[in-house]
This record gives C-alpha cells, structure tokens and sequence, in this order.
C-alpha cells in the first residue's frame, strides 16, 4: 500500500504540491486526475524519488520512501511509467525492454517476461529489433509499459499514458491497464483524460494548483456536477 | 621503395597513430555521451599514463617483470585520476553550476595536471624505458615496424572489446541508457552516479593504453604532450560523430590516415606551394568541411529535440 501524508514539493520559489494525501491500497485503481500544470507529474516524481520533497511522507510497503535513494525504489515492487514515455530511443525495442529487468537479481525469468509483454502488445514483438527511437508514439507507450511490466512491479504509476493517442490506441492502452489490475498489480494513474480515468478507477483525486479538492470513489465523482463541468466537457 | 610501397607504409603509419587517436577519442567520446561534458583534460590522462609508465618500468624490471606490464599500473593511476577529477571538481560543478561553468572547470583541471607533472617531473622531455621489442615484419620490399605492428593490433582490440563491452554487458547497457536519459535510468534501477564514475574510470584508463601505444614510438614524456594528441582526439571525436563510439574509431583512423598521407605527398601534389608543415592546417580543414556538410559527425545522430 502506497500512503502519502501532508506531502508539499517546491521548485525554488514555485510551490507545485501543497500538502496533499492520498493513499491507494492494495490491488486498487486510483486516478489522479486535473488540469494541466495542477502537479499530477511532480507528485509522481516525488513517490519515486526523482524530485525531493519539501514536507510530508510517502510509505510504500513499510518503506519510508523520502529515505530511499530513487534507483532502490524499483527494486521495492514499484515502477514508473513517466509522462512523455522517455523509452531509450537508440536502443532497440528488445533492449529497452530488457533495461526494465535491470533491477533484478534473479534473472531467470527475463525470457518468459518478454515473451509476456510480446503477449500483451503483438505489435512490439514483430518491431523487437527495430530502434525505439523510430516507433510511433502509441508504440512507445506500449514499450514504457511493457518495460515497467519487466521488473515484475506489485504497484505501477502511470504518467499520462493516453497522452497524444488515437482514440483506438487510447482504448488499448487503458485495456491492458485493465489486464494488469485484473493480474492484481495496483495501479495509479495519472490522466488528463478524465472520463476514461474514472471510468476504470475504483477510486478517484482531483488536483487543482496543487491541493486535493475532492476524492471518493470514481463512480461518483464521474457523475459529479462539478466534476463533469470542469473536466467532462459536460 | 616503389611508390606504391612507399603508400602503404603511409597507410600504416596513419593507422598507428590513428589507433591512439582513436583510444584517445573514445574516452573524450564516453565522457561526453554521458555528461555532455568536454573533458578537455583527457589529454593530459595521457601524459599522466606516459609517467606512470616512465616509473613504473624500472620498478617493475626491478621484480623481474617484462616492460609492458607498466600498462597495468598506467591505467589504474589514470583510472583512478579520471575518478577523482570527476568526483571533486566535475561533479560539483555539475550539480551546481551551467555547461560554461563546467568547460571552464575542464580547462582549468587540463593546466593544473600539466603544471602539476612540471612542478613533479620538470619541463623537459623525459625518456620512456623501451616497452617491447618486437621485429620488424618485412613483406617483399614493405617494412612494418614492430611498434605500428603493436599500436595497431593493441587498437583494434581495444576498439573491439569497448565496442562489445557496450552493446552486450549490463554495465555497458547501463551506460548507454544513462547517456541517453538519466531519470529513465533512474527508474530502471541505475546507479547513475556510478555509471558517470565507472564511464570516468574506463575513458581515462584507455588513456593509459594510449600512452603506451603512443610511448612503444616516441619514447617520450613532458608535462604538455597531451595537448596536441588531445586535440587531435577531440578533432577525431567531433569529426566521428562526438558521442558515437563507433564514430571515435571511425574519426581517429582516419585523422592519423589523413595526416599521414599530407605530410608525406602535399608537398609534391600541390608542387611545393603547401608544406607538409601545414598537415595540422590540413587536418582542422577537413573537420570544418565535413562538419558543414554534416554537421553531427560522419557517425553521429542528429540531436533530436525531446518532446
Ligand atoms: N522542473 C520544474 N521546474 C520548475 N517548475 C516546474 C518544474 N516542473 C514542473 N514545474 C511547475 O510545477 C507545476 C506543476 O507541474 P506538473 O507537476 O508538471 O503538473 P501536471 O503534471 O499536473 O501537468 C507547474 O506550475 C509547473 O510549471
Ligand atoms: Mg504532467
């Protein structure tokens, strides 16, 4: 379980996050989900350590993880898809890949993982070769998150993966993170997309200018008034 | 010697001192890969290997060892500098300062090593214990001497063990991620920290390995012998593709071939009118003329803008 109290990031003098919480259990879906510029990206970057932290705390598992250097934290059951995908684009398909079984000591389930994300999404398989810098941003997504799916995570956080799709690929992306929820790994998910976010999430946070201004259950808040006229187009 | 004789001993000359460009050019190359960094004071790694060399042969002579183990100790010392120039000056500088800073923090650590050894050492050449004897190989009227018979071999085993180094080991991949996309790398569990120190430690090491190429000819050492060898290298790297392994290589044979060859036909090519004094000239020449027509190197990726 993933737990964050209090939490408030800076840039200098720019308060990005202020003192938000928010938690997401065990085998849950949780959206995040807000305009652009609320701190949806700064708030992930925290969890994994690539931005500090001003005050608050973030617990994963029993693992303070303020206090954990950001390269250990993949090797707690956490992966990070980030916005933008930032795949290694001079390495091939396969090979960014295996850059997400990095972390892992016991190395003798790589094969079969690969052969699982080449389940999962077809289409990298036939371009395993091919540089990941000459794929189409629907196919970068696919290998973010096949390489997240590679250090064998319990909890993904996903940065805006419908990001620049076609509404096509948007529906894929969104049923393979349907997939690995039903495989019992905890998703948050950060969107700008908010109808397909809350569409899928058990649970829900709005972020605006850095606060939490409403939480509950998805379902709820997709049918909410506000909710529906700040973000649905409704 | 026959004319074409003589061309082929020109080949080879060129590709013994491009094979220490090229070492050289590797390390300028790594380095700069993953930090952005222009390490002007690679060069003087050289000179630091050349040194160590110069001591360490003696010393080692004196347990009974052969010459050329002296590379061993070159390329720790050289390592080991490389990792202490990046951990106190590179480093911090990096973490706090701009890209200007940390040229200027280059240029700095370049003068303070060639003062250092002048300070240690004096400024006059030094000579280098003979490294190894090897004869020379004579096919028909070709002579190849056994130091570019050892510089050449040396180089492209060298070449061919960094370049497998860094598309099949983990480190290697590790490398590669990190001088692409250093949070990604982050993500994936990279010590990127580290990576930076281990890319600092084998670019300089090779430094080493260059200066014993370099030494088995001119069995020589002063406090400013990097310079022009570094500068040759870093022309070798930016005419390479600065970044691109492969391009290192590629750039650094081919400024010892060019150079070769100027210095030994300009003269009757252009009828006496440009001397094999301007082989240097020559050389920068063709890096601006490649440049303009390329301007990411012969090797080298276009940068392409992030999204
Ligand atoms: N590296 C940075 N330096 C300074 N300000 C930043 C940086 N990254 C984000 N910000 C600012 O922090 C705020 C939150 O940004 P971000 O977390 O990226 O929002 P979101 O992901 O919700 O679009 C914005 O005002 C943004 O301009
Ligand atoms: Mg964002």
């Amino acid at each position: 379980m993933l737990d964050i109290k209090n939490l408030s990031v800076s840039y200098g003098a720019i308060d990005a996050v202020k003192d938000i919480s928010l938690h997401v259990d065990d085998g849950e879906i949780v959206s995040l989900i807000g305009a652009n510029g609320a701190g949806k990206t700064t708030t992930l970057h925290t969890i994994t350590g690539l931005v500090p932290a001003k005050s608050g705390s973030i617990m994963f598992n029993g693992q303070d993880l303020l206090k954990t250097k950001a390269n250990r934290i993949v090797t707690l059951g956490m992966a990070h898809v980030p916005e933008g995908r930032h795949v290694f684009t001079r390495m091939s398909v396969q090979e960014n890949l295996e850059m997400g079984a990095y972390s892992l000591k016991d190395t003798s389930h790589v094969a079969e993982d690969l052969d699982k994300v080449y389940t999962y999404f077809p289409r990298l398989k036939e371009r395993r070769r091919q540089l990941a810098g000459t794929l189409s941003g629907g196919e970068q997504q696919m290998v973010a998150m096949g390489r997240a799916m590679m250090s064998r995570p319990n909890t993904i956080l996903m940065d805006e993966p419908s990001m620049g799709l076609s509404p096509k690929l948007v529906k894929e992306i969104f049923r393979i993170i349907e997939k690995l929820h039903d495989e019992g790994i905890t998703v948050l998910l950060v969107e700008q997309n908010a109808k397909m976010a809350l569409s899928i999430a058990d649970r829900a946070y709005v972020l605006e200018t850095g606060r939490i201004t409403m939480e509950g259950k998805a379902s709820d808040l997709l049918h909410d008034e506000k909710v529906r006229k700040a973000y649905l187009g409704a | 010697m026959s004319g074409f004789v003589m061309f082929i001993s020109q080949i080879f000359n060129g590709l013994k001192i491009g094979s220490v460009y090229a070492l050289v050019a590797l390390g300028y190359t790594m380095v700069y890969g993953i930090i952005r960094l222009l390490n002007f004071a690679h060069g003087d790694f050289i000179m630091i290997g050349a040194y160590t060399l110069m001591l360490s042969i003696p010393a080692l002579a004196a347990m009974g060892m052969p010459a050329w183990t002296a590379v061993i100790p070159a390329t720790l010392v050289c390592a080991l500098v490389g990792v202490l120039v990046e951990r106190l000056a590179y480093k911090p500088v990096r973490e706090k300062g701009n890209s200007m800073t940390a040229l200027i923090t280059a240029i700095a650590m370049s003068l303070l090593l060639e003062n250092g050894s002048q300070a240690i050492f004096g400024a006059d050449y030094k000579t280098v214990p003979t490294i190894v004897s090897i004869p020379t190989l004579t096919i028909g009227q070709l002579k190849i001497d056994g130091a570019t018979i050892v510089s050449i071999v040396l180089g492209v085993v060298m070449m061919v063990a960094m370049q497998l180094y860094v598309k099949r080991t983990k480190q290697g991949k590790a490398m590669r991620a990190v001088s692409e996309d250093k949070e990604a790398s982050l993500l994936m569990g990279i010590n990127v920290n580290g990576t930076i120190t281990l890319t600092f430690a084998i670019g300089s090491g090779l430094a080493a390995i260059a200066a014993l190429m370099y030494c088995v000819s001119y069995p020589q050492v002063s406090p400013t012998m990097g310079m022009m060898l570094g500068l040759k290298a870093f022309v070798a790297a930016v005419l390479g593709g600065i970044g691109s392994i492969p391009g290192a290589m590629v750039g650094g044979l081919a400024i010892g071939l060019i150079e070769s060859l100027t210095k030994a036909y300009i003269g009757t090519i252009t009828g006496g009118v440009i001397t094999s004094a301007f082989s240097d000239a020559i050389v920068f020449a063709i890096l601006i003329i490649v440049l303009l027509v390329r301007p990411s190197g012969l090797m080298g990726e276009p940068e392409t803008e992030k999204v």
